[in-house]
């Protein structure tokens, strides 16, 4: 049954080789139908290898699907081929479900779009991208699937093309994240430098034959797969393109920068946790990074009015705390909670869709207020993801985020853990804070609508709404994957466990160190009445000053006014970018092509294909049609040869 | 003295079933005295598929007989399949060509075809200098009648006189070696030169047996065109039928190939010294020399004359690169390097065919104008046999390309290969001249092509596979050049 | 051996030595002891006693030549009967040198049916 993992992707590819060579043909509901069933199959495929993997005894879940060799060179192979464990099964059942229910609620978002064969082909090839990203057998797969999908996502950011601010968004992403894969690229080729080979059974078994703890080469690798991480995953301080990402269709928000895409590089790093455990100091810089990530898209997130943008802040900031758990070790932590804000977040996004879709691509939250009852399921469904992300049990996020912020708390390496652990707690209040912001300026309080808008507001028909009540289920209960406290019971920690084995011996370590302590039951149950209280304050807050006194969320706009606009404006750290970076490489550019191109390199081409030419002419004479001249060549050529052999 | 015993005949096997074939076409046409050219094309098909499959299912063995004058080892086998695989692409693609052009002459034509390529597989299976050579004027004769098809056609005929002239020159030469290198080692047979050479090394310093190999060397350097016994080439190539040129281009040149291969690696390899330093010079030469008149060149067909010969010197590094190298790599990329040349040359030569139509002759630069827009789909194949031909990746060329330079690397001659890097640039200009004509200039003249025939579409497609299946997968098929290569080291 | 091999043609540089030697020979002797009286009719090209026309190097027609080619053809190819003739006992089986032959004829025989069905022989 596992070998049904060699379909997962096939179904998607199939599907965009039918939609590029007949797309255009075909009817909107058969475009649908076809993009929906390759995902809904690949999902079946996915269930299929999953059981089979299920079925396989604890410690050997681990299957290899050869394909076919696709580069032989010497000692260097690469074949083509699919690792099915515990990690990449979590991560096609993610990407398959969400994508799945994503496809489905895309056909009735897009329905009025010019553009919908040419939508499902880049969510497919998407799909069928990701997926190689999260199976490939090793990096050089991965980095496939991870160029993939950034070309799906700079095509559907900028989907609407003939929109400027959407077409520079979609460029703003490619560049930044080629920086990012700058960096991972160098990673591979020190990696192959290393190891000789890109294939991770390889790569993870010889790390640490080959290399002590905190040796340079790993250090740098480690850094250097970091780097494409950040670019990927929006960590600071390469995340300015994912707010921008917002340009895109919704569902493509919902898909690509919030549920799959953007976690590949959580995924990278838990799947190269074998040698992040090799570099203890970029472990560090992880948590670090990560932690500091959140806490600057949490404050950003506060302030901003578009609807999208606040989710996509949030996303950052969310990111961060999945950085900030594989950082200190606690990979199972990381992917529990990439899984339940897959699920949290698509369906607050998705949710944000209908709402801009049911008042005619207004993305402004001032221009909202009071949708509850015009939009009954979008509002019971958008607030229990706001719920969900905001920490409130037995919700999804609760649980997930809980166990991170737990197991930061147990980490302790010195004081500067605690500060790990107080910048997540102080995220964590600002996410519930601005959550419920968004939910009251949206749904509750009085309509601030155009009269014109709101006389066509009215609930999302069935393709939009079915999707999000299954995804605000699976935000509910998805939490039950990851019991805490008792251990036996936590069924991610059972599955994901053997994945990460020299993780293992790290958080044990540092498990037994803090139980030495302070008793292990008493510490969980005190952190999380911490969250729990710290989650009803943020919500409270956000009662308060939204609903309650507005006139309060004035003064303090007054009386913070610096905070507020530095808030406002995302710290400006575009304009810095700008300043240093952008305009100083727009200039030299400018320079290079004036000076260096024009004169230096076409003077030169130019040069020597005038040189070729010439001489070419010139040869071209040699050329006289004359046999005996022919043969006169032949014995001349001889006579050299000869001359050649014997002086 | 030794009885002569029944031979063993699945050597030849493939080879009958071509004789036979040509023997039927010819037969055909004569006792029935149709003008059609559906049969002979339908017997050539279908006798090519035969001896095709044939090859393929003895590709593993290796056998000799005829007292070890033929061998059929898998090297020879690869070699087979090259030229079938040529065979059927010319098939294919000269149908609507030779009827175009009004000849009654097709079951000369395709019996000929067929008989050249009797004479290569010869030439790929010979062990024996007597065999070598009379394979060699097998498929010459036969492709100096092909050459001067046309009769009335006065730049056919001087193709044909000055490729049998110059061609029956060289053949002196090849033979004046011959028997100089049967003088002194006292055989014809390739490996007892080779023992008689090694048992008594004082030979290797002999200046006969020198000029011996030089001179044969000649001869072969002949029929592969390399500089400076090229000069032939253009104006044949120009010369014959399209279609024939297609043809000579791609299989009699790894016909040769594969004799001179087994002739140094057999009888003279304890001589590597002195023809490394050989073909280090004429390597450089031909690509350098091929490339730059290229260049010059204003129509189409003649450019591929001259980019016949810079790929001649490309593969030529490889043969150098098989002394100091890794020699079952350097001598696989050959290998590979001819069964993508088969097909993307081929490839280029159908799209001159397919263009061709009324007071138009499809050879020439102007020709090409606006190609994207009056047949897109042809355009696009052109494309793709200019960017292999160019060597630009994920085609065959650049598979090929890439795997001739990495065993010059793995073997130290960076020089070539950096000369070989520097070539394949110049190279890319003259091809993208073709794509930037067909895509950004305005058609010259307005009006559609004559009738193209699906046996014309089937062999383009066959072509654009081969082109891009080798440069997308190159792996499998290098790798079994690689095992085919093995038993001549 | 190889001095053996060499020796094995001397007698053929024999033969080549007095074959010149006795052409040459012939020419020179004449020319050194023939009686020269030359007059006009006799230095003249000789045409059945009537006075030249035109230069005797003129064309012919190339039927003349494929004619003598094709019987160069089948002349050579007739060649290999002897050493098969003098091998034949050698065959085993027997049978299959001759049935070698047999196809061998044939194939010539094809040749000679392709010639003359493609109007070669007939002068006209």
């Amino acid at each position: 049954m596992t070998d049904a993992v060699a379909l997962v992707p096939l179904f998607p590819l199939l599907a965009v080789l039918v939609n590029l060579f007949i797309g255009k043909r075909l009817s909107k509901k058969a475009v649908g139908i076809l993009a929906c069933g390759a995902v809904g199959a690949s999902l079946g495929a996915s269930v299929l290898a999953v059981a089979g993997l299920m079925a396989m005894e604890v410690g050997h879940r681990s299957v290899e699907v050869i394909l076919f060799p696709w580069i032989v060179s010497g000692g260097f192979q690469v074949p083509i081929g699919f690792l099915l464990d515990p990690l990449s099964a979590v991560m096609i059942l993610v990407v398959t479900g969400v994508g799945f229910l994503i496809h489905v609620y895309s056909t009735g978002y897009m329905h009025e779009d010019a553009g919908f064969a040419r939508y499902f082909l880049f969510l497919n090839l998407f799909v069928f991208a990701m997926l190689l990203l999260v199976l490939g057998n090793s990096y050089l797969l991965l980095f496939i699937g991870w160029e993939g999908v950034g070309l799906c996502s700079y095509l559907l950011i900028g989907f609407w093309f003939t929109k400027d601010s959407a077409s520079d968004a979609g460029k703003k992403a490619f560049i930044v994240n080629r920086v990012g894969d700058f960096g991972f690229i160098l990673g591979m080729l020190l990696i192959v430098y290393h190891f000789g080979t890109l294939h991770y059974g390889q790569v993870f078994a010889r790390a640490p034959e080959l290399f002590h703890a905190g040796d340079l080469p790993m250090v740098l690798i480690t850094a250097l797969l970091f780097v494409g991480a950040m670019g990927k995953s929006a960590q600071l301080p390469l995340h300015v393109w994912l707010p921008d990402a917002m340009e895109g269709p919704t569902p493509v928000s919902a898909l690509i920068h919030a549920a799959t895409m953007v976690t590949a590089g959580v995924y990278m790093v838990c799947r190269s946790s074998a040698l992040y455990e090799l570099a203890p100091v970029i472990l560090s810089l992880v948590a670090v990074i990560g932690c500091l990530t959140a806490f600057f898209a949490g404050t950003i997130a506060l302030v901003q009015n578009d609807i999208k943008r606040v989710l996509a802040y949030s996303t950052v900031s969310q990111l961060g705390y999945m950085f900030l758990a594989a950082g200190v070790g606690a990979y199972v932590a990381a992917i529990f909670h990439l899984v339940t804000h897959a699920f949290f977040k698509a369906l607050l996004f998705l949710g944000s869709g209908s709402v801009i879709h049911a008042l005619h691509e207004e993305q402004d939250i001032r221009k909202m207020g009071g949708l509850k009852k015009y939009m009954p399921t979008t509002h019971r469904t958008f607030v229990i993801g706001s719920l969900a992300i905001a920490g409130i049990p037995p919700l999804a996020g609760f649980m997930s985020k809980d166990e991170i912020l737990y197991e930061v708390f147990n980490a302790g390496k010195g004081t500067g853990w605690v500060l790990l652990w107080i910048g997540g707690i102080v995220t964590a209040l600002m996410t519930a804070f601005y959550m419920f912001r968004l939910v009251y300026l949206t749904f509750y309080g009085e309509s601030r609508m155009d009269e014109e808008v709101e006389k066509h507001v009215h609930e999302s028909p069935p393709p939009i709404t079915v999707p999000l009540t299954i995804l605000a289920v699976l935000s509910a209960v998805g939490g039950f994957l990851g019991i805490p406290v008792i251990k036996k019971w936590n069924i991610m920690h059972n599955w994901l466990g053997e994945a990460f084995h020299a993780a293992a011996e790290h958080t044990t370590e540092a498990a037994t160190h803090a139980a030495s302590a302070v008793s292990h039951l008493t510490v969980e149950l005190g952190l999380m009445t911490v969250s729990v209280v710290v989650a009803v304050s943020g919500i409270l807050i956000a009662r308060t000053i939204i609903l309650r006194r507005p006139a309060l969320a004035e003064k303090m706009r007054n009386d913070y006014s610096f905070l507020y606009s530095l808030f406002l404006n995302k710290w400006w750290v575009d304009e810095l970018y700008d300043l240093t970076i952008v305009n100083p490489l727009k200039r030299f550019a400018d320079m290079c092509w004036s000076v260096f191109d024009v004169k230096g390199i076409d003077g030169t081409v130019n040069g020597t294909a005038k040189v070729a030419n010439v001489s070419g002419g010139v040869l071209r004479k040699l050329q006289t049609g004359f046999v005996q001249n022919y043969a006169l060549g032949i014995v001349i050529g001889l006579a050299l040869m000869l001359v050649l052999a014997f002086f | 003295m030794l009885d002569i015993l029944v031979p063993d005949f699945r050597v030849i096997a493939p080879e009958l079933i071509l004789i036979v074939t040509a023997f039927v076409i010819i037969f055909w046409e004569l006792i029935t005295r149709t003008a059609r050219h559906g049969m002979s094309i339908f017997l050539g098909a279908a006798g090519t598929l035969v001896a095709l499959a044939v090859t393929a299912s003895l590709a593993q063995k290796t056998i000799s007989t005829f007292g070890d004058a033929l061998v059929l080892d898998p090297f020879a086998s690869f070699f087979k399949m090259i030229f079938l695989v040529g065979l059927l692409l010319t098939i294919a693609i000269s149908t609507r060509y030779m009827v175009d052009e009004g000849t009654k002459d097709h079951s000369e034509y395709y019996g000929l075809l067929i008989l050249a390529v009797v004479g290569m597989m010869v030439l790929a299976t010979g062990r024996e200098l007597i065999t070598i050579f009379l394979g060699l004027e097998l498929m010459s004769m036969s492709l100096y009648v092909l050459a001067g098809l046309f009769k009335t056609d006065v730049r056919s005929n001087e193709a044909a006189l000055k490729y049998f002239v110059l061609g029956s020159f060289a053949t002196c030469f090849m033979l004046f070696g011959m028997s100089y290198i049967y003088g002194i080692a006292g055989t014809t047979h390739l490996r007892q030169i080779g023992r008689a050479i090694a048992e008594n090394p004082a030979l290797l310093a002999d200046k006969g047996l020198i000029l011996g190999m030089f001179t044969l060397l000649v001869g072969f350097a002949f029929k592969i065109s390399a500089v400076p016994f090229h000069q032939w080439t253009p104006d044949v190539y120009e010369g014959a039928p399209t279609s024939v040129t297609a043809f000579m281009s791609a299989g009699p040149k790894a016909a040769a190939f594969a004799a001179m291969i087994r002739v140094l690696m057999e009888a003279l390899p304890l001589m590597k010294t002195d023809w490394e330093l050989l073909f280090t010079v004429v390597a450089v030469l031909t690509m350098t020399v091929g490339n730059l008149v290229a260049l010059a060149q204003e129509s189409v067909k003649r450019m591929l004359a001259y980019s016949s010969i810079a790929h001649v010197g490309y593969i030529l590094i490889a043969f150098v690169a098989s002394v100091g190298g890794h020699a079952d790599r350097a001598l696989s990329a050959i290998l590979f390097y001819l069964l993508a040349y088969t097909f993307m040359n081929t490839g280029a030569f159908a799209i001159l065919i397919f263009l061709r139509r009324e007071g138009i002759s499809g050879e020439k630069l102007d020709d090409f104008a606006g190609l994207s827009r009056r047949s897109p789909i042809g355009a696009l194949a052109m494309l793709i046999f200019l960017f292999s031909l160019a060597g630009i990746p994920p085609t065959a060329g650049f598979a090929a390309k890439l795997s001739v330079f990495y065993a010059a690397v793995q073997g130290g001659y960076y020089a070539l290969v950096v000369i070989g890097v520097i070539n394949s640039a110049v190279a890319a200009y003259y091809y993208l001249r073709v794509v930037v004509v067909m895509y950004m200039q305005e058609p010259a003249t307005e009006g559609g092509y004559a009738g193209t025939s699906p046996l014309l579409w089937a062999g383009i497609a066959l072509a654009l596979a081969g082109t891009i299946v080798l440069g997308v997968l190159p792996g499998g098929v290098l790798e079994a050049a690689r095992l085919s290569v093995i038993s001549l080291l | 051996m190889q001095e053996e091999l060499i020796l094995g043609y001397l007698p053929i540089l024999v033969f080549l030595i007095i074959v010149t030697c006795v052409g040459a020979g012939m020419i020179i002797a004449s020319a050194l002891i023939g009686r020269k009286n030359p007059n006009s009719e006799k230095i003249s090209t000789y045409e059945c006693g009537m006075v030249p026309i035109k230069d005797a190097r003129q064309r012919f027609d190339v039927r003349f030549y494929l004619i003598a080619m094709l019987f160069i053809l089948f002349d050579i190819e007739v060649v290999f009967l002897y050493p098969w003739a003098v091998l034949f006992d050698r065959f085993n089986p027997v049978i299959f040198g001759f049935i070698e032959m047999v196809l061998f004829i044939v194939i010539l025989l094809f040749g000679y049916i392709y010639i003359w069905r493609k109007g070669v022989l007939s002068w006209s």
